[in-house]
């Protein structure tokens, strides 16, 4: 059977989600191979073997800390040439991408990216696209070379399906031009406790409703309810009320959760941009002329000062 | 010494408008206005930021399209560009992703650059990747997805706000960078920098310019095909309630009725 390396993107050791995702999109093209990089990338192997890697490729260096994206390229070139998939698997975050583009010009293969869904096709893979504001549903194939593909966050559900995940090391030799750009400093992101935006099922956001950052403490306290991530438009991250990490929309994240909650936002077309391919929507919005009523499933015209914690006390309530 | 500044820029469909699909499944630019894409006016501003703070600098601002995307190219020039150059070739058509970075870096070389500065994205295809396709095909360093960036000594250097954490990032010259919407807010043309504008120099290329073979780009030259693309059916009308002092509650029944709680 064809094998389909997947990029595993990791924290420490630890595998975030949507690489989880990847490997039960992996399995209906082929045997899932993972290619684990970095600091911890040993310790990815028991979760990528118990949601079907069939191996686990891994190399640490301190090039993939040090060092932007190229050192990731050179070695995802190498375990390509090591194993000659079927397709190679990227989850789509900015980084993810990049690589991804990278090695297909390298090894002469096309490349899609934002994939939001994936199977097998009598000429290779077929990805699903979600395009123009998610106006438009696309399906396309790499017509040459390997498929080199990025998936988006919250694009399959996770399967347990264990493997044999047999760890290997990757060999690896860095070209010269994979120390061109040095990391110089870098600080973490302080966590928030609360799930990461791309990949949260469920996802508040605030606007320019809120009318100043002090409110957003509205819009949180009703995320904790539901175990969401919390995210903004642009016109608040423009104010300052809520951090640019945190913006839905075109120039920001692309968010397709289970629900989405949207409290006082109009709907421009760069916010649909970035959340109209979400499962449910429900607004919460004063004016209801707001473009925003036109996606919603439900959609309450009031003051969300109102609506939102009378809606956060109710959820409190039925928990118990 | 003259720093050599090439920012590429897209003329891209105005994504307020009704965009939509050509037969041959590429984007229609015929029913739909164009632009100059929104996120590489940030790219401009950082080129004229950083030429300001040179010595001496020159910045040409480079595009690959029909001959409407002259419109974007005449935009930069009006915020301050110095020239410009405009590919334009019937054979062009279709080109994707990795072709248009093959049109691109060509371009770059023959018009001789020290730093190359490119929006994230595009707000038509969004795909993200054409900056570092072209860094790759260069062979220069890419110091990609900056939201503050800064020309020093021939060093480059920027901050690059990820998921997990900010990077401080370096390189040397020659190198790519490109610039997020938090970089800096794009200056307006001025009328002054408006009617400078029309005088300004734009060279046309075409392929053969660039030695580039016709079957390398295009719909023929493409490493991807779009095989079908459907309008979005449209949302059956949803459920909207004006809140009477329940809002709350009622959206709490709807999201008990969907098990969200």
């Amino acid at each position: 059977m064809a094998e389909v390396l997947v990029y595993v993107d990791h924290v420490d050791g630890a595998v975030r989600k949507p690489t989880l995702e990847l490997l039960t999109l992996a399995r209906r093209l082929g045997e899932p191979v993972a290619v684990a990089l970095g600091n911890g990338a040993a310790d990815t192997a028991a979760t990528l073997a118990e949601h079907g890697a069939v191996k686990v490729l891994t190399h640490d260096a301190s090039e993939y800390a040090d060092y932007l994206v190229v050192p990731k390229v050179d070695a995802l070139q190498a375990a390509h040439e090591a194993v000659s998939p079927a397709a190679v698997l990227v989850p789509s975050s900015a980084e993810g991408k990049e690589i991804a583009a990278r090695l297909a010009l390298r090894i002469g293969a096309g490349v899609i990216t934002d994939a939001v869904d994936l199977e097998a096709g009598d000429e290779g893979p077929v990805a699903t696209q979600s395009v123009f504001a998610a106006s438009f549903t696309t399906k396309s194939r790499v017509i040459k070379g390997t498929p080199v593909i990025t998936v988006k966050p919250n694009s399959a559900a996770v399967e347990a399906a264990p493997a044999a995940g047999a760890v290997e090391a990757l060999d690896v030799t860095f070209s010269d031009k994979a120390t061109g750009t040095k990391v110089t400093g870098r600080t973490p992101r302080e966590s928030t406790g609360r799930p990461e935006l791309t990949e949260a099922a469920i996802v508040v956001s605030g606007g320019r409703g809120v009318n100043g950052s002090e409110n957003f403490a509205i819009i949180e306290a009703l995320a904790d309810q539901l175990g969401a991530a919390v995210g903004a438009s642009r016109a608040a991250v423009d104010a300052g009320w809520y951090p640019h990490t945190n913006q839905v929309g075109q120039t920001g994240k692309s968010v397709s959760p289970q629900l989405y909650i949207a409290n006082g936002i109009s709907g421009a077309i760069q916010h649909r941009a970035g959340m109209q391919t979400s499962k449910t929507i429900v607004a919460v919005n004063k004016d209801a002329e707001a473009p925003i009523f036109e996606l919603v499933d439900y959609g309450v015209v009031g003051d969300l000062f109102d609506v939102v914690p009378q809606l956060t006390d109710e959820i409190k309530t039925r928990k118990g | 010494m003259s720093l050599r500044i090439v920012v590429t820029v897209k003329y891209v469909p105005d994504a307020t408008g009704d965009r939509h699909f050509a037969d041959d499944l590429t984007v229609d630019r015929d029913d739909v206005d164009g632009l100059l894409s929104e996120l590489d006016e940030y790219a401009v501003e950082q080129a004229l930021q950083i030429a300001e703070d040179a010595d001496d600098a020159e910045v040409t601002v480079l595009t690959v399209g029909p001959e409407d995307a002259k419109d974007a190219l005449r935009k930069a020039l009006s915020m301050g560009a110095d020239k410009a150059i405009h590919v334009e070739d019937d054979d062009l058509h279709g080109t994707d992703a990795i072709g248009t970075s093959l049109v691109l870096a060509k371009a770059i070389e023959k018009a001789g650059f020290d730093l190359v500065i490119s929006g994230m994205a595009s707000t038509d295809g969004t795909m993200g990747v054409v900056p570092a396709l072209v860094a790759e095909r260069l062979g220069v360093p890419q110091v990609t997805l900056l939201s503050e960036v800064s020309v020093e000594d021939g060093t480059v250097k920027g901050r690059r706000d990820g998921d997990a954490a900010s990077e401080q990032l370096e390189a040397q010259l020659p190198a790519l960078v490109s610039v997020t919407d938090q970089s800096g807010e794009a200056r307006y043309p001025s009328f002054k920098g408006i009617m400078a504008a029309k005088k300004k120099p734009v060279e046309s290329w075409d392929l053969s310019d660039l030695d580039i073979e016709a079957e390398e780009v295009g719909l023929e030259g493409a490493f991807t095909k779009v095989e079908t693309a459907d309008a979005r059916p449209a949302r059956t009308a949803g459920t909207i309630v004006k809140d009477e002092g329940e809002g709350g509650k009622q959206l709490a029944e709807f999201l008990a009725g969907q098990k969200f709680i």
